[in-house]
């Protein structure tokens, strides 16, 4: 029985288990890659020399070996499929289960899915994707590359793409006129100044790249693979198109655990409701770093040493004094880290076409195959939200189980029905969180 | 269609996609070994037969399902390379 079971070992879930660790609580935390680092610093360890990937992500390596000597078990390659939160107990495959006081979710983030005409022809990935390429194998895309959304992350991967000799030949910034305005007035900037001249410093390293602005009605063209991409005014060859729009929490598991949830206004997306310490609606059970909210790491980290303070308080190895003592540096670093929000969520807000597409032919299911026009006609016929169309098209019940199409979906249905977006409940995921074979099972 | 930069990363590790011999580096994952192969698809979907490749390369999508070693619908993105490998095209559903 552990102290502490964290789910996750990216930022959030490090910097929980090095606070746990030294609070001496016994520490277990579970990741499904083979070395820790989450998305952020995916295979720092061995990718920290590549300087086309920056000091940012080198700095990660500092994280990455103070967990390394934290004292904490580490299970890599290891994927929870069931969580039995009142009674402390962890399906994990493989190994075989486990059983803790408390968990912690420390899941992260996944790319907000870009249904586009064309976006499931070979060659279509997420900026992510290509992230990971690099991070990974140190590979780049060969080819014609092109670029298409909107984030901080489409100009960080056109600077590493651009240093590696690999730049893209064209930029589609889906940002409409006008955000720049929106996002001054939404605050943050001043106080979150440092992020955003990190920011400025990668626009000025992308100089030089053919940039379209403002890009709507995006599409991948092409036969057996994509070969075209083609916007509202123009086209252009590509080989490879990589899209990004954001991204959004990891849901599956908070979701399929009941935990309360709220509608994200800014961010367009479903989050689970946490305290000040990441306490979920579970009284065992916390959710740190951008699985309670996207922030970045910056501010996952903050998130895991609140949740790592929290458990030892609620575990009786921390006062209620030593707590708050503790915690009040780490809520400033918190607060500080997320205060240039405001200003990127206005700036970079997803458009409705996103999140909904205007085209009834495009794919919004990727596994099962269903298009926007089949979930609006299912929306007429009575579907009143993702968990009802699932027993009229199969979304939600394919490979991913909806994490691809599950927020389209509940989209598509609200704008039929007539209704607010958060009014529709989110798809309710199930166990296994992730596929199990029948054999895997049986070998439990 | 992706391309390894050997100064960062050598090619190291001898797998097979499709039956393609294929060098790529150590810590790739087999979904990568199928991009740097150069191949046409990873899977055939089991509703339409359509080609697809890896689409999110961390987990999500689904769309990296494939043949690891003989198993079938491995999430090829999730599994490292190893000397031998063999990852081919996982084409519909699983015979079960």
């Amino acid at each position: 029985m552990f102290d502490l079971a964290i789910i996750g070992a990216g930022p959030a879930g490090m910097a929980a288990a090095v606070e746990a660790r030294a609070l001496g609580l016994s520490v277990l935390v579970v990741d499904e890659q083979p070395a820790p680092g989450g998305q952020v610093f995916r295979a720092v360890e061995a990718a920290h020399g590549d300087a086309v990937l920056g000091a940012e992500y080198s700095a990660g390596l500092g994280l990455v070996e103070s967990f390394r000597r934290s004292g904490a078990t580490f299970r890599p390659g290891t994927t929870l499929w069931h969580l039995d939160p009142d009674a402390g107990e962890l399906s994990l495959t493989p190994g075989g289960p486990a059983q803790a006081r408390r968990v912690l979710l420390a899941t992260g983030a996944q790319e907000r899915p870009v249904p586009i005409a064309g976006w499931t022809l070979p060659g279509v990935m997420g900026m992510g994707a290509a992230q990971i390429m690099l991070k990974t194998a140190g590979a780049v895309p060969a080819g014609r590359v092109v670029l298409a959304g909107q984030g901080p992350l489409l100009w960080l991967l056109a600077v590493q793409l651009k240093r590696a000799g690999a730049a893209p030949v064209l930029v589609l910034e889906t940002t409409p006129k006008g955000r720049l305005g929106a996002a001054f007035r939404a605050g943050g900037w001043f106080r979150g100044r440092a992020l955003l001249l990190k920011g400025l410093g990668l626009l000025r390293e992308a100089r030089g790249l053919a940039v379209v602005r403002a890009v709507t009605g995006l599409r991948a063209e092409g036969a057996g693979r994509v070969q075209r991409v083609a916007w509202d005014g123009g086209s252009a060859a590509c080989d490879t198109l990589l899209l990004h729009e954001g991204v959004v929490p990891a849901t599956q598991v908070p979701l399929a655990l009941g935990l309360e949830h709220a509608w994200d206004a800014a961010q367009q997306c479903w989050r689970p409701v946490v305290d000040d310490y990441g306490a979920a609606s579970h009284d065992r059970v916390a959710v740190a770093g951008d699985g309670a909210g996207i922030g970045g790491w910056q501010a996952a980290v903050a998130a895991g040493q609140l949740a790592a303070l929290d458990a030892a308080h609620r575990l009786g190895r921390l006062t209620a004094a030593g707590l708050a003592q503790r915690a009040a540096p780490v809520r400033r670093m918190h607060a500080e880290a997320l205060a240039l929000r405001p200003f990127l969520d206005a700036l970079y807000a997803p458009s409705a076409a996103v999140l909904a597409p205007v085209d009834d032919q495009v794919m919004v299911c990727r596994c099962e195959e269903v298009t926007a026009g089949q979930v609006r006609a299912a929306a007429r016929l009575g579907a009143q939200g993702p968990n009802q169309a699932k027993t009229f098209l199969r979304t939600g019940m394919g490979a991913c189980q909806g994490r691809m199409c599950g927020a389209t979906v509940a989209r598509l249905i609200a704008e039929i029905r007539g209704v607010a977006p958060e009014t529709v409940a989110p798809l309710r995921p199930r166990a296994p969180y992730k596929p199990l074979t029948v054999g895997q099972l049986a070998g439990l | 269609m992706y391309a390894t930069r050997p100064e960062a990363r050598p090619a190291t590790v001898e797998v097979f996609v499709d039956g393609v011999a294929v060098m790529v580096p150590a810590g790739a994952s087999a979904a990568a070994a199928v991009l740097l192969a150069g191949a046409a698809a990873i899977r055939e979907t089991s509703i339409s037969g359509a080609p697809r490749l890896p689409y999110c390369m961390m987990g999500v999508c689904f769309d990296c399902l494939a043949e690891v070693d003989g198993a079938p619908n491995v999430q090829a993105c999730m599994v490292a390379v190893a000397p031998g490998m063999r990852i081919s095209r996982q084409r519909g559903a699983r015979h079960v």
